[in-house]
């Protein structure tokens, strides 16, 4: 392992900060406006994709800034879990930037200038977390991350979003200041902050205090990671526009409570303790249970952003039950799970949004037949669809079976059948309406009329990338080798390499 | 150099008089005096600041007269720290006062800067003295500027003041009565040589009343649960300047003599197990924090709400002397300089709505949003800075005064923090979300204000009330991310004594 | 009795700053709260200059008859101390019967309850 001092994580978090406040000074020219942001989004992501070598290489970029605290330095660096959020983040994020020139100005939204500097900001916030080298500097960046996203919520500012607003608040207010809390006891207790694979804390903390600080960090990243009971403000906050559904709420902001458990088990409790405590056991239950009914929910919700964020609901506690089954397959299924279903998730919301642009459709039951005018969408729609089923070829598959390992491994087979359960449960709640919008015809949708190609390209590329996740785990960007990479830090245990 | 702790109350007390005659011919030339001579102290306290950093502490004894008969001045890293925030937020508030005084209280702008001054004056003395009975005459002073400053504001305002006077005349009784009480036993006022003889006379009945008698005093004086009655209607109908002088710094000089008395005069073990005195202090504050924060939470008035807000933010510093540990001090003492600049700043914003508007009730504040961009970026910054989003200022004293919880392991207060902090953000973000959503339609929103001041809404506040307001917000982030330089260079020296 | 005999002035002291204390606390007439007030302060003066008295000394003037022996001198410290004490407490008094001048005008009474009330009323 070699550290390397390095200033490219300050800057892949920076770039879009300054686009933020870039944006915000040009709102009077939209073209200018958004060529910032896609400009911030490209620079990022090769910021990002520029250090993956080095990390695959076992070297590890840090930077130190300031004293958060006394000896608790604002400290960034970037190691294979952190890199692999960032990385998928970061590229979805150019896409996002495109697909929202498509999507704001189809509806003719107000207040556009707002909606991309906040957009900015959360993924300055969402890189700054991947990138924390403690639990301090994490918090810091989760709790801008809450704020930043309020705005984005209340979009739309009807007495309904504003209502839905300060739910959302109330939940991330209550997440960020548990984490608080459950950081100072660590700093407290164990006297340092620093993440460090395989965990730092140790059982001499006394068994009740480490039920405490896991109490605090799973309220913290429960909330965003939607684990039920503290998921209900996940699907009210489809009130936002679409693409901040789909970036966001699929992927940055709702990733981050899922990473963050990722850094609890991986990284603070470090496995085996957390096994020993028996908390493990107690989230994964938690998350076995969520998947389960936000399954059954999903099935019974019409509108279709209401479907999905419930399917989002679900998947995040997939990525939960992996790392809490605590075995290295386990942990790699997560781990690529948060690429794939970022991927798929994003087409889906993408093809909503397209369809709810193009058409003004939000219902899934209106949507009999829409296949024939919008082909490309529903057929984007339809590989999300399978692949969060979990069929083979699509990326959903690769990770489901990693998952489905995992349990194996860890013998608890009650868990492989949730998995099962949930993924047939998938099937049916999102199949049917690519089968109906292609099979079933309707007066309402006569000939093929696409989207603007804003937002079947962004569609096509996010489709595609699933495709290939499926196929090629290893071949985009790397990304299944970073999963590996992080496993192996966390474990010690190392894989062969190469996929399935 | 050594003459620097003189120097400051010196010249600020020079200013007062000279701005006085000089604004009887003139008022343009007595606010010019007064803003060379608070600018000159502020200097002066930097220069304090640096020459402590360097050199130690500075004794200074006035006359030339040999302590213990003579009077002493000390600045050592806790004064200069105090003297510096008290001239700092003086300065900023002279800047920002023209205006608003010609606009809030026409006719009496030649009293007003000379009583600033002194105002300063005496606070600093307080901050500054080493000398028991020279720290009542100062506060003294200050509270009798105080009076001044705050009985011009409307006509409700004289009454709440005068219920202030009695309050503050017997805490100044109490505190003067506690010092008869201290010289008769142990023959002397300077703090240093009291700190020398307290500690053979712990057991006296003298002793101890006259620490139970000075600490009620000032906690009558710092508005210390429940001895805070007299404060919200005093914020509530005062002039905005004055508010936005008095709030930020006034109460916090009572808590910083308390901390003064812990620390320097009687050992802190006499505070701590002799007379459980810290302790009483940190229950009254944890009332304080809990209903500051519910009273905020009712208030529709923006001032009244910032009143009662500072009722529970004065006790969050009570709370750190009730910790008795070095960590938790230091939060108590880091929270002084967070709520001064987040209060001041919030107080002057108040004022800058009310000059363009005339606004005060927050369920009007709708659209200044837009009205008032740059105010309201400013007013956002305090406002999450008050809830303790990071990386803003007031994150970092919670943080510590959690940190200080743990290390006592006192839940409760543990507890009570991080409930006070969702207390504070329910009620700023309800302000804040008034002031984002668009105004009315109807006439009253453009038209014209209708609760006097003939001003209309439109347009940004003049720069002269904008910088400082802006300089405060930016004073805020600043002081936030830079926390560890005042943490590590002034306070850690000045709590040195608890960690023995 | 012998003690309290010795003490006697202290606790004529304690009553008076309780006699100041009622009149803060329980007088409704703010003219009478004020009044309080100086009790209570004239109270505390007295406390410091009764600590200073010395039976059989004199003012602290070098006097060549009785040399230099500090019992034979009073302590001027307390004098000096609330000499400055009631330069404050009168300008707190003025500052107090300044604003009560303001007040009778506003709302025509220095009843408190009135005035409060007045005041919660709004303008």
């Amino acid at each position: 392992m070699e550290t390397l001092l390095d200033l490219r994580p300050l800057f892949a978090i920076l770039v879009s900060a300054a686009a933020a406040v870039a944006i915000a000074f040009t709102g009077r020219h939209p073209n200018l406006r958004e060529t910032w942001s896609v400009l911030a989004a490209v620079v990022k992501f090769l910021l990002v994709a520029s250090m993956a070598p080095g990390v695959l290489a076992g070297e590890t970029y840090e930077v130190d800034l300031v004293q958060l605290a006394p000896g608790i330095e604002l400290g960034l660096r970037v190691d294979a879990a952190g890199l692999l959020f960032a990385l998928s983040a970061s590229f979805l994020w150019i896409l996002t930037s495109f697909y929202s020139m498509g999507y704001m100005r189809g509806l003719s939204e107000h207040k556009q200038t707002r909606f991309y500097a906040m957009l900015a900001t959360c993924l300055s916030a969402t890189i700054g977390l991947c990138f924390s080298a403690n639990v301090l500097t994490f918090v810091v960046f989760y709790e801008i991350l809450s704020v930043a996203t309020y705005p984005l919520v209340i979009h739309a500012e009807s007495e309904k979003a504003w209502r839905i607003g300060r739910q959302y608040l109330i939940y991330a207010i209550t997440a960020g200041i548990a984490l608080v809390g459950g950081t100072a006891l660590i700093q407290q207790t164990a006297g340092t902050l620093d993440f460090a694979p395989g965990g730092f804390l140790d059982a001499g903390i006394g068994t009740g205090t480490l039920w405490v600080i896991f109490l605090c960090f799973f309220i913290g990243f429960g909330v965003k990671a939607g684990v039920m009971p503290l998921h209900s403000w996940l699907p009210n906050a489809m009130i936002a526009p679409t693409p901040v559904s789909a970036l966001l709420h699929a992927v940055a902001v709702v990733k981050a409570g899922v990473f963050g458990f990722v850094r609890l088990v991986g990284y603070i409790f470090g496995p085996e303790l957390l096994g020993d405590i028996g908390a493990a056991t107690v989230l994964a239950t938690f998350a076995a249970v969520t998947i389960l009914l936000a399954s059954c929910i999903a099935l019974m919700k019409d509108d279709l952003k209401a479907r999905l964020a419930y399917s989002t609901v679900g998947h995040l506690s997939y990525i939960v039950l992996g790392v809490a089954l605590l075995v290295p397959h386990a942990l790699l299924g997560a781990a690529f799970h948060m690429v794939t279903h970022a991927a798929m998730k994003i087409t889906l919301f993408f093809c909503a949004g397209a369809i709810y642009v193009h058409t003004g459709k939000k219902k899934v039951s209106e949507l009999d037949g829409i296949g024939r005018q919008m082909p490309v969408t529903l057929a984007a729609f339809g590989i999300g669809a399978v692949g969060l089923a979990g069929v083979p070829l699509v990326g959903g598959f690769v990770s489901k079976w990693y998952l489905a390992a995992g349990t194996v491994d860890a013998g608890a087979l009650v868990f492989l059948g949730v998995l099962l359960l949930s993924g047939i449960l998938n099937a049916a709640y999102l199949v049917p309406i690519v089968t109906r919008a292609f099979f079933r015809s309707s007066e309402a949708h006569p000939r093929f009329n696409e989207a603007s190609l804003f937002m079947v390209i962004p569609i096509s590329i996010t489709a595609v990338l699933s495709l290939l996740l499926g196929t090629h785990p290893d071949g985009l960007f790397r990304f299944f080798s970073v999963a590996e990479a992080m496993v192996a830090s966390v474990t010690g245990i190392s894989f062969a390499g190469g996929g399935p | 150099m050594s003459q620097i702790p003189a120097l400051i109350p010196g010249t600020l007390l020079f200013t007062a008089f000279a701005a006085l005659f000089a604004g009887l011919i003139r008022v343009s030339w007595g606010y010019a005096l007064t803003v060379l001579g608070i600018g000159t102290s502020f200097v002066i306290s930097l220069m304090g600041v640096s020459a402590v950093l360097q050199e130690g502490e500075l004794r200074y004894h006035l006359g030339g007269w040999q302590p213990p008969l003579g009077i002493e001045w000390v600045l050592d890293p806790l004064s200069a720290f105090m003297v510096t925030l008290i001239t700092g937020i003086g300065f900023t508030v002279i800047v920002y006062a023209p205006r608003s005084i010609r606009f809030e209280t026409p006719g009496k702008e030649g009293f007003f800067y000379p009583s600033i001054a002194l105002l300063l004056a005496g606070l600093a003395g307080v901050s500054l003295t080493g000398d028991v009975f020279n720290l009542y005459i100062f506060i003294e002073i200050a509270a009798l500027a105080a009076y001044a400053l705050l009985a011009v504001g409307d006509r409700r305002a004289p009454v709440a003041v005068f219920r202030y006077l009695i309050f503050g005349a017997v805490g100044g009784g109490f505190y003067l009565l506690g010092v008869g009480f201290l010289y008769y036993s142990a023959g002397t006022l300077n703090m240093a040589d009291l700190a020398e003889r307290i500690p053979e006379l712990y057991q006296s009945r003298s002793v101890i009343a006259a620490a139970v008698l000075m600490v009620t005093g000032l906690g009558l004086k710092m508005a210390l649960f429940p001895m805070h009655l007299w404060l919200p209607d005093v914020y509530n109908f005062a002039p905005s300047v004055s508010a936005g002088l008095i709030a930020p710094i006034m109460t916090k000089v009572s808590a910083y003599a308390i901390v003064r008395l812990f620390l320097d005069v009687f050992h802190p073990s006499f505070f701590v197990e002799t007379l459980p005195i810290t302790t009483l202090v940190g229950w009254l504050a944890v009332g304080g924090i809990l209903v500051g924060s519910i009273l905020a939470i009712a208030q529709s008035d923006f001032r009244r709400m910032l009143a009662y807000s500072s009722v529970g933010q004065i006790s969050y510093v009570a709370l750190g002397i009730g910790l008795a540990n070095p960590i938790g001090l230091i939060g108590g003492l880091l929270h002084i300089v967070n709520h001064a600049l987040m209060k001041g700043c919030l107080f002057l914003i108040g004022g800058n709505v009310r000059l363009r508007t005339g606004l005060v009730e927050i369920p009007r504040f709708a659209g200044l949003g837009r009205a008032m961009p740059w105010t309201m970026v400013a007013f956002t910054v305090a406002a999450l800075a008050m809830v303790g989003i990071p990386p803003t200022a007031g994150f970092f004293s919670k943080y510590y005064l959690l940190l200080g919880s743990v290390d006592a392991g006192n839940w409760i207060f543990f507890a009570v923090i991080i409930v006070s902090s969702l207390l504070s953000a329910i009620y700023f973000f309800r302000v804040l979300e008034m002031v984002y959503r668009e105004a009315p339609e109807s006439a009253e929103g453009e038209g014209g204000g209708s609760d006097g001041g003939g001003a209309h809404p439109g347009g940004e506040a003049p720069a002269s009330m904008l910088v400082p307001v802006l300089a405060l917000a930016v004073a805020i982030l600043l002081v936030g991310i830079f926390n560890v330089v005042i943490v590590d260079r002034l306070l850690e020296p000045a709590v040195a004594p608890l960690a023995e | 009795m012998e003690f309290f005999i010795g003490r006697y002035s202290y606790y004529l002291i304690a009553a008076l700053l309780v006699v100041g204390l009622y009149g803060i606390t329980w007088k409704r007439n703010m003219l009478k709260k004020v009044i309080g007030m100086t009790v209570f302060q004239t109270a505390i003066y007295l406390f410091f200059i009764q600590g200073a008295t010395k039976i059989g000394a004199t003012i602290p003037i070098y006097d060549p008859e009785l040399g230099l022996d500090p019992v034979d001198y009073l302590n001027p410290l307390p004098h000096v101390m609330i000499l400055t004490a009631i330069v404050v407490g009168v300008a707190v008094t003025g500052i107090a019967l300044a604003l009560l001048l303001r007040i009778q005008r506003a709302y025509g009474s220095l009843d408190e309850g009135t005035v409060i009330r007045k005041m919660r009323e709004g303008r």
